[in-house]
């Protein structure tokens, strides 16, 4: 299978700073990738070239003929200054059909909100319907930068859920930033650890245990990592057992 | 008809109003109220420099507030915040203007007008100026309504959608430069800020689209103008500043309106 996004060596600069540096990844069909890294580690800076938001110093980056991208940025600033409803917004900037917009909001579990205004929904609600709106193309590479910000430890994982049911669904591939390290990290097939460049990546386990990871991190969020399966796998015995689990 | 200095007066209002209006509803969702501010005190800049270098004023304020603009998105970003750039240039260029116009000791200029507006000296000519200025406005906007909602929106989701921030940008800093250059007349560089935010905030609570906004804004701007017109005669008070008083008065009745709906 070749992948559905690829950067080779790209490098970044905003506002004099080197913000990615050299960064190579490839993404393939219908992998959940998660990026981690400390603030400023360019992690949303790297979606965001993902989808030519900024421009490379150098570098390039090449995808499949016609990829539909969906994006689930950061967070919204939509001030409660602006009246707009969730069927008005997900029909921005291109007017769609009624059943794509029923659809999508289904798919992210947020069917019935389609009359409702923006401002008057709960974080949880709203990020729903970021990923509603980016799901509405039936896109075959899903980038998710932080999705969770703001939400409580039940709601990121119930959000992370929904992502895994997405990818099983619609088969597409999943790039996705955060700061949930144990939650995220549990739902992804590969991890990247970035610090400006590539620091470690491979599954959950191993970069969980590798050393330029408790560099950044320490060990505490490993035990985080362990606690989290362990109660996600009801299984008291043996948590590192069940790496294939998620 | 329009021999009537009142009914040029009242068309006057009106086309600033309705050019106004949309514009407003972007200077609130996007919280530029203070660049709409620089970039008004920037044209009285604009017209000292036209009297000082003998150049037509229209032009010279609509250059002077887009080089406001430029200076504003050039400055933030360098380690001073927004908020705080606007403070410097804004003030600075009112002062440069006020500065420039008493230098300029054998031009006679009555200051006041430009700064508070006559709304009951404009001419048939400036009647042309304030609706070409209005129309053109609302035709850019219509045009691009889509991708300036959604660069206002989130400009990375409007990215991901094609469409390019910045130009949006571009197309309201233009904007917001052709309103206040055709305002000036109608209500003068102090007080334009106020006819942009005022009738769009005061529309916010009755609407429940962008659209239904940009519309409550036009009437609440124009019966402002009218109002304002009316009132000043009454009263005998300067016109610019009576219609900002009048829709000041219908933001408030509007906002204890919504609390109270909101019960």
């Amino acid at each position: 299978m070749s992948p559905v996004i690829q950067t080779h060596a790209i490098s970044v600069k905003l506002g004099g700073r080197q913000v990615l540096h050299d960064v190579s990844v490839s993404i393939n069909p219908g992998e959940i990738v998660t990026i981690v890294g400390p603030n400023g580690s360019g992690k949303s800076t790297f979606l965001r070239a993902l989808i030519g938001a900024v421009p490379l110093t150098s570098g390039e980056i090449s995808k499949t003929a016609d990829l539909r991208i969906g994006y689930v940025p950061q967070k919204l600033a939509i001030d409660a200054a602006m009246p707009i409803t969730v069927r008005r917004f997900l029909g921005l900037p291109r007017q769609i059909s009624e059943n794509t917009a029923n659809a999508a909001l289904m798919r992210a579990d947020v069917a019935g909100l389609a009359k409702r205004q923006m401002s008057d929904l709960s974080g949880g609600q709203f990020q729903r319907v970021l990923l509603a709106r980016a799901l509405l193309d039936t896109p075959q590479l899903l980038l998710l930068d932080e999705a969770t910000q703001g939400l409580d430890q039940p709601g990121s994982a119930a959000f992370y859920r929904q992502i895994e049911d997405v990818r099983r669904d619609m088969g597409c591939a999943v790039v996705m930033v955060s700061h949930d390290l144990h939650v995220v990290m549990a739902a992804s097939d590969r991890v990247l650890c970035m610090n400006g460049h590539i620091c470690c990546q491979g599954t959950p386990e191993i970069v969980a245990s590798a050393p330029e990871y408790r560099a950044l991190f320490g060990s505490g969020t490993q035990g985080a990592l362990a606690l989290y399966r362990h109660e996600h796998s009801h299984s008291h015995d043996h948590p590192h057992d069940h790496g294939d689990h998620a | 008809m329009l021999d009537d200095f009142l009914v040029r007066a009242a068309l006057a209002g009106l086309g600033v109003a309705i050019a106004a209006a949309p514009l407003g509803c972007f200077v609130v969702w996007r919280r530029m109220a203070y660049f709409g501010e620089a970039t008004a005190h920037a044209a009285i800049l604009g017209v000292a420099l036209a009297l000082a270098f003998s150049l037509p004023i229209l032009p010279s304020v609509l250059v002077a507030a887009l080089i406001m603009a430029g200076a504003v998105s050039a400055l933030t970003g360098r380690g001073y915040a927004m908020d705080t750039v606007l403070g410097v240039l804004a003030h600075s260029a009112l002062a440069a203007g006020l500065v420039a116009v008493a230098l300029l000791g054998n031009v006679r200029l009555d200051l006041m007008a430009f700064l508070f507006g006559d709304i009951l000296a404009v001419n048939t000519s400036d009647l042309i100026v304030i609706w070409g200025g209005a129309a053109s406005v609302l035709a850019l906007m219509f045009s691009r309504w889509s991708a300036l909602l959604m660069a206002t929106l989130s400009p990375d989701l409007a990215r991901s959608s094609g469409i390019d921030p910045r130009r949006e940008e571009l197309v309201l800093t233009i904007s917001l430069a052709v309103v206040v250059a055709v305002a000036i007349k109608v209500v003068g560089v102090l007080l334009i800020a106020a006819l942009l935010v005022i009738p769009a905030a005061a529309a916010r609570p009755m609407a429940r689209t962008p659209e239904a906004m940009v519309i409550g804004a036009i009437v609440i701007g124009a019966a402002s103008a009218l109002g304002g017109l009316w009132a000043a005669l009454m009263l005998d008070t300067p016109t610019g500043p009576t219609i900002v008083c009048v829709a000041a008065l219908i933001f408030l009745l509007s906002t204890a309106l919504g609390v109270v709906r909101n019960r």
